[in-house]
């Protein structure tokens, strides 16, 4: 190996070390009996006290669910939106108005969460004086927000995906005397499903993640968990929430692993079964 | 696509599969914008909403009046208050850019190299932390950096320093939670182009006398340029509204220009200049994904 | 067409005076500012293997496309059996497509890729087993109805897509470079077994293809295209022996082309004076040019005899130098420059096994051609 390799796989090391350090760190303190959280108490510890309490908190409970219903509803809105607006730009060619579609549906990727939180609040007070809908603010100004944000991953995720297929698939399958919407069902959604997927996914995850959005479209009546979680570390170190970061983290990464592993084998049929089938032509 | 399915263009449902993510982006995307817009040349009032509207009937004069108000801009540029903290976000997000570079780069250089099966482990590992939650490991930083927190521990521990040092609400914790929670970001880009560069390129380079180290500065790096742009454009922006770190990890006396849009929308209620803010970091924030554009136009073929 | 020179060639009596099939009349398409199809007029006989055939961006590909409906002309009309195609979707269409990448359904299985089009007939399931099953058969696949396409050869996959097309029993086989992803040996194989097919099923084939020897083998017909027209239709050996432009002469197999004028021009025969051959060219055919015109004369390298010793006689004999030999195993290819400067091509059969019978390098040598080989082109 030369001096160059020690150096950058010294840098990834370093790197992933950086990365994981912090959860670690506290996923161990999860089980410190201390509530001075970064000192370990070694005559008591460790201890499942903080997994007892946070599991006795009706207020942290609450908020995880509403957000896990909240994620769950704003990701699959994202994904239908999302598909259909990435089938659009990647296979309806030059229309009028493509340009601002692709430049609305991608903007959200890097709009800072506090201008897409403040407009979003303003369109709803807005509305809501013109129409009387929505009525109030929570539950359902939330999950608007979060598929309009979320859905944007999406489109770029199915965008990518399309454009990786050859568009003769189609056109072979229209040839062969089905309609676009039978075209659609048989053989571009079964083709872009592991994308549809890890759109939902990464759609669910953003959604269940968000602060910043969700505190300005929220109205008094609904806390998502992020936003209790943020207002409790806002006032220092809380060992309940090392622990419940914990169990995050676990069942993130479980979830994670396991949808990679599926994804990552479906795809590797499918890739392996679309070279083939392009038989190296063109 | 040069030749596109014009099959699939035609029909009734085309319309509908248009119509509705558009029609949901318009309403929820660019209106909203509009309304800042407006807001933002609003006067302040102390009522419900908190602005005047642009257009009034005045009775008594019988006529349409439009008060097209920049007071809120003017009060932006002149309260030195609002130009530093927008000085000192883009500052924060610049170096927080450079050191994601300075650690992302031979990261995803050291992926793009490695061979198939360690890569996809590689990069596994590298967009783990990401599905987990963002809030929680920013609150990671937390603990460790306390001045009785796990580092300052460790070190006086290993008897490295006597007294604590202060980590935790400095612009040090700012640019450490920058980097921790958006370096996949930056990698992901990165790797991406490393990862599509034909290695006969530096076999090339090496067969004409080329020496490692000049191989990579006169052909990867160029070439990686796009990916460079790419990492660090979607690192920056979102770092100059960053609001969560700040507020957890960040100087007390020291606003970002995230934090200052949300104090003065809900503590203050002034809706006018908490817009004004908005639409001033758009601004800012929107030529350079217009440059970078433009870059990327010229340069066909690579990145992506 | 009046105009073009009257070389001999025989008019175009299509296929036996079969029934037209295929009408295109004056169809352009023109991608915004580019056009790719510039105003074509063509008409395919039932039961033909039409080829269009070009190079790369020729318009023969969207003039396929056209035909199958996933472009719509710009102006002009398609019409297949008698019916105007205008409006008509795909799906609609009584023709199917081969395409270029074979476009097989990577998530289905060999059958179930057969068996698709025919469920969009709404067809019952047993009717649609039983033509799938026969199908496969035709195109000696049943072994490998379960297989999905990855699991398939090339050759195997172009009888996939062969089968799929075909199971709807189309009056019209589109076919888009239906070699272009085989190999050579593949390749001169399954051109025979296509022909077969098309024989046995009594299909029209409209075949597109860069490939003149694809073209050559395949085609009843075939239509050479340039820059979005078509420039010259005609049976192969009728486009192969009497092109009617220089690009024909060229694109299709090697040619050696002279510049020159008439200088004699009677009904039995014309001498033609070129500038870089030391005699007239003389050709014993009249052809129909304004005298003093220029034209060029085009003979084919297989068709000029190369000879260590003068030949005997004294027309259409020149004297050069043998610059160049490239071996190609069945034939030689010499490379002759003239006393004039001017190189020519010959291509000679290896008659002989042992390579010193053979002219070499830096030998001088006289070529000569027969009265009738060379062509004269006007355009």
């Amino acid at each position: 190996m030369t001096s160059r390799g020690w150096f950058r796989n010294g840098a990834l090391a370093l790197g992933l070390v950086f990365l994981y350090v912090p959860i670690l760190s506290m996923m161990v303190f999860s089980f410190n009996h201390s509530r001075l959280v970064t000192v370990w108490d070694a005559a008591n510890s460790p201890t499942l006290k903080w997994y007892g309490e946070l599991f006795a908190s009706e207020q942290l409970l609450g908020a995880a669910w509403l957000s896990v219903r909240i994620a769950a509803m704003a990701a699959t809105g994202a994904v239908v939106l999302g598909t259909l607006a990435g089938l659009v730009l990647a296979r309806f060619g030059a229309f009028r108005g493509r340009a601002l579609l692709s430049g609305l549906a991608t903007a959200p990727l890097v709009m800072p969460e506090v201008i897409t939180g403040l407009s979003l609040l303003l369109l709803f007070v807005a509305l809501e004086q013109l129409t009387g809908w929505p009525e109030g603010r929570g539950v359902l100004t939330i999950t608007i927000a979060h598929v309009t944000f979320a859905l944007a991953y999406v489109t770029v995720v199915v965008q990518s995906r399309l454009a990786g297929f050859d568009d003769s698939l189609e056109e072979a399958a229209l040839d062969l005397g089905a309609r676009p919407a039978t075209v659609f069902l048989r053989i571009t959604l079964p083709l872009i499903l592991p994308a549809v997927a890890s759109g939902w996914l990464l759609a669910f995850t953003l959604s269940w993640d968000d602060v910043v959005i969700s505190q300005f479209v929220a109205g008094p009546g609904a806390s998502t968990l992020p936003m209790v979680v943020f207002s409790k570390v806002r006032l220092g170190v809380s060992p309940d929430v090392n622990a419940l970061a914990t169990l995050v983290v676990l069942a993130v990464a479980t979830g994670v692993l396991g949808a990679t592993a599926w994804s990552r084998r479906r795809e590797r049929r499918l890739a392996r079964e679309q070279r083939a089938a392009r038989g190296g032509g063109r | 696509m040069a030749r596109s399915n014009q099959a699939l263009r035609q029909g009734a449902g085309r319309r509908l599969v248009v119509a509705v993510p558009y029609a949901w982006l318009l309403l929820f995307f660019l209106v909203p914008f509009l309304i800042v817009l407006k807001i933002s040349f609003s006067e302040a009032r102390v009522a419900m909403p908190p602005y005047a509207p642009l257009l009034e009937w005045a009775e008594e004069a019988r006529r349409l009046v439009v008060t097209f108000n920049v007071d809120s801009y003017v009060f932006l540029l002149t309260d030195g208050l609002y130009v530093s903290t927008l000085l000192y976000s883009v500052q924060v997000a610049a170096i927080s850019t450079l050191l994601c570079l300075a650690l992302g780069y031979p990261m995803a250089y050291a992926i793009a190299r490695a061979t198939p099966r360690l890569r996809n482990l590689y990069l596994m590992l590298v967009v783990l932390p990401f599905w987990t939650s963002f809030l929680l490991r920013v609150y990671a930083w937390v603990g460790l950096l306390k001045t009785d927190g796990v580092i300052n521990n460790v070190l006086t521990a290993l008897g490295l320093i006597d007294a604590p040092l202060t980590l935790l609400y400095t612009d040090f914790a700012v640019y450490v939670g920058i980097v921790y929670s958006y370096l996949p970001f930056m990698i992901l880009p990165l790797y991406a182009n490393l990862e599509k560069h034909d290695l006969q390129l530096l076999e090339a380079a090496a067969d004409l006398g080329a020496r490692p180290v000049t191989s990579f500065l006169r052909i990867t790096l160029p070439l990686s340029l796009p990916g460079v742009i790419a990492g660090s454009l979607l690192v920056f922006i979102p770092a100059v509204g960053e609001y969560v770190i700040p507020s957890l990890l960040g100087p007390t006396d020291q606003l970002m220009i995230g934090r200052v849009l949300s104090d003065e929308f809900f503590a203050n209620r002034d809706w006018p200049v908490a817009s004004a803010v908005a639409i001033t970091m758009l601004v800012l924030l929107v030529m350079p994904i217009l440059l970078f554009q433009r870059l990327q136009g010229r340069q066909p073929g690579v990145g992506r | 067409m009046a105009d073009l020179p009257l070389d001999s060639a025989p008019t175009l009596p299509a296929a036996g005076g079969a029934r037209e099939y295929v009408r295109i009349e004056n169809v352009t398409k023109r991608f915004g500012d580019v056009t790719a199809v510039d105003d074509v007029s063509l008409s395919v006989m039932k039961g033909e293997i039409f080829c269009l055939l070009g190079g790369s961006g020729c318009g023969k590909t969207t003039l396929l496309r056209m035909l199958a409906g996933f472009e719509t002309p710009t102006s002009g009309r398609i019409l297949i059996d008698g019916q105007d195609m205008a409006g008509t979707p795909p799906y609609e269409r009584p023709v199917n497509m081969m395409f270029q990448s074979y476009a097989l359904f990577p998530h289905m299985t060999v059958e179930k890729n057969v068996a698709f089009g025919l469920e969009q007939e709404r067809l019952a399931r047993p009717e649609i087993e039983r033509r799938v099953g026969e199908m496969l058969e035709i195109v000696r696949l049943g072994e490998f109805a379960r297989r999905k396409p990855h699991q398939l050869s090339g050759g195997q996959r172009q009888r996939v897509a062969l089968a799929r097309a075909l199971v709807k029993r189309p009056k019209l086989l589109l076919l888009d470079e239906p070699l272009g992803a085989l190999d050579r040996k593949l390749r001169e194989h399954t051109q025979f077994e296509l022909l077969g097919l098309q024989q046995q099923l009594g299909v029209t084939f409209i075949v597109v293809t860069h490939d003149q020897e694809e073209a050559m083998t395949l085609a009843t017909r075939i239509g050479v295209m340039d820059r979005g027209g078509i420039v010259q239709v005609g049976r192969p050996s009728e486009v192969y022996e009497f092109p009617q432009s220089r690009f024909v002469a060229d694109f299709i197999g090697s040619v050696n082309l002279f510049e020159g004028r008439l200088v004699e021009d009677e009904p039995d025969h014309v001498r033609i004076r070129c500038a870089e051959l030391a005699h007239l060219v003389h050709v014993d055919h009249g052809i129909s040019s304004a005298p003093d015109a220029t034209v060029w004369v085009a003979i084919r390298p297989e068709k000029i005899e190369l000879s260590r010793e003068r030949p005997a006689g004294d027309q259409n004999i020149e004297r050069g130098v043998v610059r160049d030999v490239a071996y190609l195993g069945d034939a030689s290819v010499y490379l002759v420059q003239l006393d004039g400067g001017r190189s020519v091509r010959v291509r000679l059969p290896n008659v002989e096994r042992h390579a010193s019978d053979r002219v070499a390098r830096d030998e001088a040598v006289w070529i000569r051609w027969h009265p009738s080989s060379p062509v004269v082109l006007t355009q």
